[in-house]
């Protein structure tokens, strides 16, 4: 009951922040997002909006991922690996707290990675627990987890939402309560609207700087212009509208950052199937493809082409745009070759984004010229997922991949597009056990070459992460190495 | 009297009945799978396995049909399969912004119509009657949408007077609720004005020519006066049932104006709810839509045939 | 209710009133043109409608582009064209569907009565009873969205419709003398209903039909709009309004250009109808 009393609180505490003139000091922030988590337990399922609010601001892991994509220490202090790459030791933080009062020790870790990788388990991200043998507590703070085979990306995936750390006791209600240890506590959901956090003033580093945050679920591309134009958003990490930021590049109370994020934009193709089973289709696709086009027309602009499957900001990244530039008589030739001199029919399954949408008209567009019928079929996510992702009924599709690092996928048996390589299931096999940086961006840029090579699917461009924010605010990531909006560190200028 | 009540009563349960089953078999129909899609594309097999159990899914149709029908006879509406709350909780929170959204555009559409009808019918066939049908004309074919985009921009967006949407939640007062609600109550009362408009005027011109209206005039009450009093009276009866009819529209046609807004009611939560499957919600919210309109069609009869006896022997 | 019959004297009658009816003339004229413009857009549009030419986006309305490009560099007047082709063409079908079944059941419900007739106003209040929207976004989720099953969508709704207005009409007509003595005379229900009651309840099948054929337009603007109506490359006005929201400030023609195609096409119909109205039959206006 002293709970809700206090939740009711610090609500309308927060409503007050928010309705305060403008001239006095701001200590909240009222962030947009496009679409609203179902539910807050990161361990629990898959859609990006929960990370978006709980991640790093609700719950933490043993490790956390940085703006810039590195590991760095969570709720582990410090770590050891043995040198087979088999046992990891962890030195927990002292003086941690869960938001409800109860403390956090090893046995916390071990109940959260056992409860990951139990049978009856709903975690999204299974695979992460997959090589774990053991949790073992050695010491309230001390964990060492013993690993069936080496796990080359085993740190960084322990940064994942989907790897932090719960209570046993708060657990099963993580969904609509989030209790976590991080600078933030849950404090209320209105649903369909917005979501509440207040700052966790026992938080054990340092605290943050903005007393409280409203996540705003404006789905909308028009919608949120509006929003953010009449000052009811304070920012929109990820603005859905790139047409509208040079109107907000334009006005000096907006911050317009593009940053990097990790998904891949793809034309898949189906590889199982005619015609698409030919090397010669897939490069004559690749080749008619105008990225600059496709970029400008669908993003305004904003975007990085890629010529494979791999993030342009990363270090083991190869510029292969190359490898089939646009150019329609080669693309026409390479079709008559492959026996198709007048193109043929095809269907292109588009989810429900806007990039999708819109790539997807002018890719049509742009295959028509070499003879490509396309047939446009708008489909919803649970019917992509059913058709194209798990049914394989599709010719081409568009989709964005925004899993960091996931040019394993290539490897996967029985994945959607059906590419099987074994050379390149051989490469990936590699990178999985390695750990060493240098060796696995070797094997990242054969991965990279090989599918470019093969024309697996259009690779079209990298998502930008286009965030835009009032100038005065300070402190959001500009990238998007992992998909969250960390808050620990923002802070109105004064 | 009772046997009338009786015999639409049944009809009236005949009809939910026939709904719950109608949508019940169209949502099994409906391809897709709720635990994958929130497990996304990295999940393994034997995880959605285990949510498809823990949510229900792996039931036999029949038992879930029932168990819902049960349910929902003792108020019980199931949990949401994304949202893991009680669905009635769930549809109670939206109704908090669709009922009072719907009602304001009521108030505001008749506030507009009941005049403007009755100024068309009064001065039936002079210029402010083709003036307010020109208007109601005009009103009705704008598309809601199109004019709730150029209300943000004007009123919102350019001038800064109100939000551009979104609720701002009754707990932050409702002087802020009523101010991200009014925009969108003008957008749907515009349409609804001009049709009630219409009727009003009609129902009016029809009343004007009955015989007691003459003889009210013969007896040298004034004009005005016998509008005012045998007249308007008498109009408010079709007047009444469209409203009635309105009002249920409004609740569940507001989809799209709540897109426009960004509205978290009713609408929007079962437009969302379709996609991600949550088939728990769109079965409860349907039928829970579906009964509104038919109760509110049930006291519209049962309003006509206390006031007309003759009603009660026909269908309809 | 009143009695029609259409017959060679007043015919000439009705001619007169429509060309002295204001509402009448100008609705044609509006339904006229949007025809027009559907039918030539077979034959003729100024680009190729479906032709992206990211060069030239987002150009304001000039002497090339009449109305401008949009965000994919194509021509904004084209698709308009192409526009009004397909909202006719959703609303013509939808429309028919509605005739097609609600008619003959209204007219069946009238001439049988009893359990036939008490089927048929429940079913249509269950039909009514369904929010239309819902439906739609159902219909959609199972079948995909697209311009059919828009037509499919909408027509369902215009079934009760039809049946309800032919229903009621006729079963005023079954009481009357003229009908009374074609039974006395031993004619079927089928064929008074056929050779009577048709002819009579005609002049308000057309003028409920202007109405539902400009509500089956807005309709289609709304569900395109939502994004479960026609899908590209064809154009159609209620996504071309989606599309053109977030570019409202920085491309206004957009969101501006097709509005006003459905506001004008909208009005034209309905004024066309209120006109028919008063010429099939001037006492008609007041009984709605």
């Amino acid at each position: 009951m002293r709970r809700t009393v206090h939740a009711l609180a610090a609500g309308l505490v927060l409503a007050a922040g928010l309705t305060a003139p403008a001239f006095a000091q701001k200590t909240t922030a009222t962030i947009g997002m496009r679409l609203e988590p179902p539910h807050l337990d990161p361990t629990a399922g898959a859609a990006a909006a929960i990370d978006e609010v709980v991640y790093q601001n609700v719950f933490e892991g043993l490790t956390r991922i940085d703006a810039d994509g590195s590991v760095k220490p969570g709720l582990a202090e410090s770590w050891s690996i043995s040198d087979d790459g088999l046992t990891y030791t962890f030195q927990l933080r002292d003086g941690v707290t869960f938001h409800d009062g109860t403390g956090f020790d090893a046995e916390d870790v071990k109940f959260s990675f056992d409860r990951a990788r139990a049978d009856e388990s709903t975690n999204a991200q299974k695979r992460i627990f997959e090589p774990i043998e053991a949790v073992t507590v050695v010491d309230p703070e001390t964990v060492e987890i013993t690993l069936s085979r080496p796990a080359g990306s085993f740190l960084f995936d322990l940064g994942w939402g989907d790897a932090v750390i719960v209570a046993a006791e708060s657990a099963d209600t993580n969904t609509t309560a989030p209790v976590g240890t991080g600078p933030f506590k849950f404090s209320r959901w209105v649903k369909g609207d917005s979501v509440l956090l207040e700052r966790n003033e026992a938080y054990w580093g340092e605290p943050a700087a903005l007393t409280g945050a409203t996540f705003k679920f404006v789905g909308d591309p028009a919608a949120s212009l509006a929003a953010m134009l009449a000052g009811d958003l304070d920012a929109y990490p990820n603005f859905p509208a790139t047409e509208n930021l040079p109107q907000f590049e334009a006005d000096p109370r907006f911050a317009v950052v593009v940053g990097t994020s990790e998904g891949e934009t793809i034309l898949a193709l189906n590889n199982r199937e005619k015609p698409f089973a030919d090397l010669k289709v897939r490069q004559a696709i690749s080749h008619a493809i105008d990225r600059q086009a496709i970029i400008d027309g669908a993003m305004f602009g904003y975007g990085t082409p890629i010529g494979s499957h791999f993030a342009p900001h990363h270090p083991a990244y190869e510029d292969l745009t190359g490898t089939y530039p646009y150019a329609l008589e080669k693309a026409r030739t390479l079709l008559a070759e492959a026996g198709y001199p007048d193109g043929f029919e095809a269907t292109m399954k588009l989810p429900p984004t806007t990039y999708a949408r819109r790539s997807g008209e002018i890719i049509a567009s742009e295959l028509s010229k070499i003879g490509i019928t396309v047939e446009i079929i708008p489909v919803e996510w649970a019917q992509w997922l059913e058709q194209v992702f798990k049914g394989h009924d599709f010719d081409m599709t568009i989709v964005s991949h925004t899993e960091p690092l996931d040019v394993d996928i290539y490897a996967r048996d029985d994945y959607y597009f059906g590419y099987d390589n074994p050379e390149f299931d051989a490469i990936i096999d590699t990178l999985q056990s390695e750990a060493d940086p240098k060796a696995r961006n070797a094997l990242f840029r054969q991965a990279q070459d090989m599918i470019a090579a093969d024309a697996v699917n259009g690779f079209l461009f990298q998502l930008p992460k286009a965030g835009v924010w009032n100038a005065k605010l300070k402190g959001l990531w500009s990238d998007a190495p992992i998909q969250a909006n960390d808050l620990t560190d923002v802070h109105w200028a004064p | 009297m009772l046997v009338f009540l009786i015999r639409r009563l049944g009809g009236l349960v005949a009809t939910l009945l026939v709904a719950t089953v109608v949508v019940f078999a169209v949502l099994e129909i409906l391809p897709g799978d709720p635990a994958s899609l929130m497990l996304g594309v990295n999940a393994q097999p034997d995880t959605i396995a285990a949510l498809r159990t823990e949510l229900g899914l792996d039931r036999p149709a029949l038992a879930r049909y029932l168990g819902w029908i049960g349910g929902m006879l003792v108020g019980d509406f199931g949990i949401s399969y994304t949202y893991r709350v009680p669905v009635a909780g769930l549809i109670a929170d939206r109704a908090l912004v669709s009922l009072p959204l719907a009602l304001m555009a009521l108030l505001l559409s008749t506030a507009i119509a009941i005049p403007l009808g009755t100024l068309a019918a009064t001065a039936h066939n002079r210029w402010p009657d083709a003036t307010v049908m020109g208007f109601a004309q005009v009103g009705v074919a704008v598309p809601n949408f199109w004019f709730g985009i150029l209300l943000v921009y004007l009123f919102a967006v350019t001038l800064r007077w109100v939000p551009a949407g979104g609720f701002a939640g009754w707990d932050a007062g409702p002087a802020a609720a009523l101010a991200s609600l009014i925009l969108p109550a003008i957008a749907l009362a515009l349409p609804q004005a001009a049709i009630l408009a219409r009727v009003m005027r009609s129902a009016l011109l029809d009343v004007l020519h009955e015989d007691y209206i003459r003889t009210a005039r013969a007896k040298g009450l004034p004009f005005l006066a016998t509008v005012w009093r045998h007249a308007v009276r008498n109009a408010l009866i079709p007047v009444l049932t469209i409203l009635g009819l309105q009002f249920a529209f409004l609740i569940a046609g507001t989809i799209i104006i709540e897109n426009v807004f960004y509205l978290p009611g009713l609408g929007r939560l079962i437009f969302q709810a379709v996609a991600q499957r949550d088939l728990i919600v769109v079965q409860s919210l349907t039928v829970l839509l579906v009964a509104t309109v038919v109760i509110v069609n049930f006291l519209v009869d049962l309003a006509y045939a206390a006031v007309d006896p003759r009603l009660r022997d026909t269908g309809r | 209710m009143s009695e029609t019959a259409i017959d060679g004297v007043n015919r000439r009658s009705m001619v007169a009133r429509a060309l002295r009816h204001p509402s009448f003339l100008i609705g044609a004229a509006i339904t006229l043109t949007l025809l027009a413009a559907a039918l030539v857009s077979f034959v003729w549009t100024p680009f190729p409608v479906a032709e992206v030419v990211i060069r030239d986006r987002l150009q304001p309305p000039n002497p090339v582009h009449w109305l401008g490009t949009d965000a994919f560099g194509r021509d904004i007047f084209s698709m308009l064209l192409v526009g009004a082709r397909n909202s006719l063409g959703v609303a013509v079908v939808a429309v028919a569907i509605g005739i097609g079944i609600g008619v003959p059941l209204g007219l069946a419900a009238a001439a049988e009565g009893g359990l036939l007739d008490s089927i048929l106003m429940r079913g249509s209040d269950l039909v009514f009873a369904f929010p239309a929207l819902v439906t739609a976004v159902m219909i959609t989720a199972i079948f995909g969205p697209g311009a059919i099953n828009a037509m499919i969508a909408i027509g369902i709704f215009n079934v009760p419709v039809f049946a309800r207005v032919t229903r009621g009409a006729a079963r005023a007509l079954w009481g009357r003398e003229f009908v009374l003595a074609a039974r006395v005379a031993g004619k079927t229900r089928a064929r008074i209903t056929v050779e009577h009651v048709l002819p009579n309840v005609a002049s308000l099948i057309i003028v409920q039909s202007t109405i539902q054929f400009a509500l089956a337009i807005l309709a289609e603007a709304g569900l395109s709009y939502v994004g479960l109506g026609t899908q590209p490359p064809m154009p159609s006005w209620g996504k071309m309004l989606a599309d053109a929201q977030t570019m409202m400030a920085i491309a206004p023609w957009l969101a501006i250009v097709p509005g006003l195609a459905i506001v004008a096409s909208v009005l034209g119909l309905n004024l066309l109808g209120d006109g028919l109205r008063d010429v099939l039959d001037p006492r008609l206006d007041r009984t709605r």
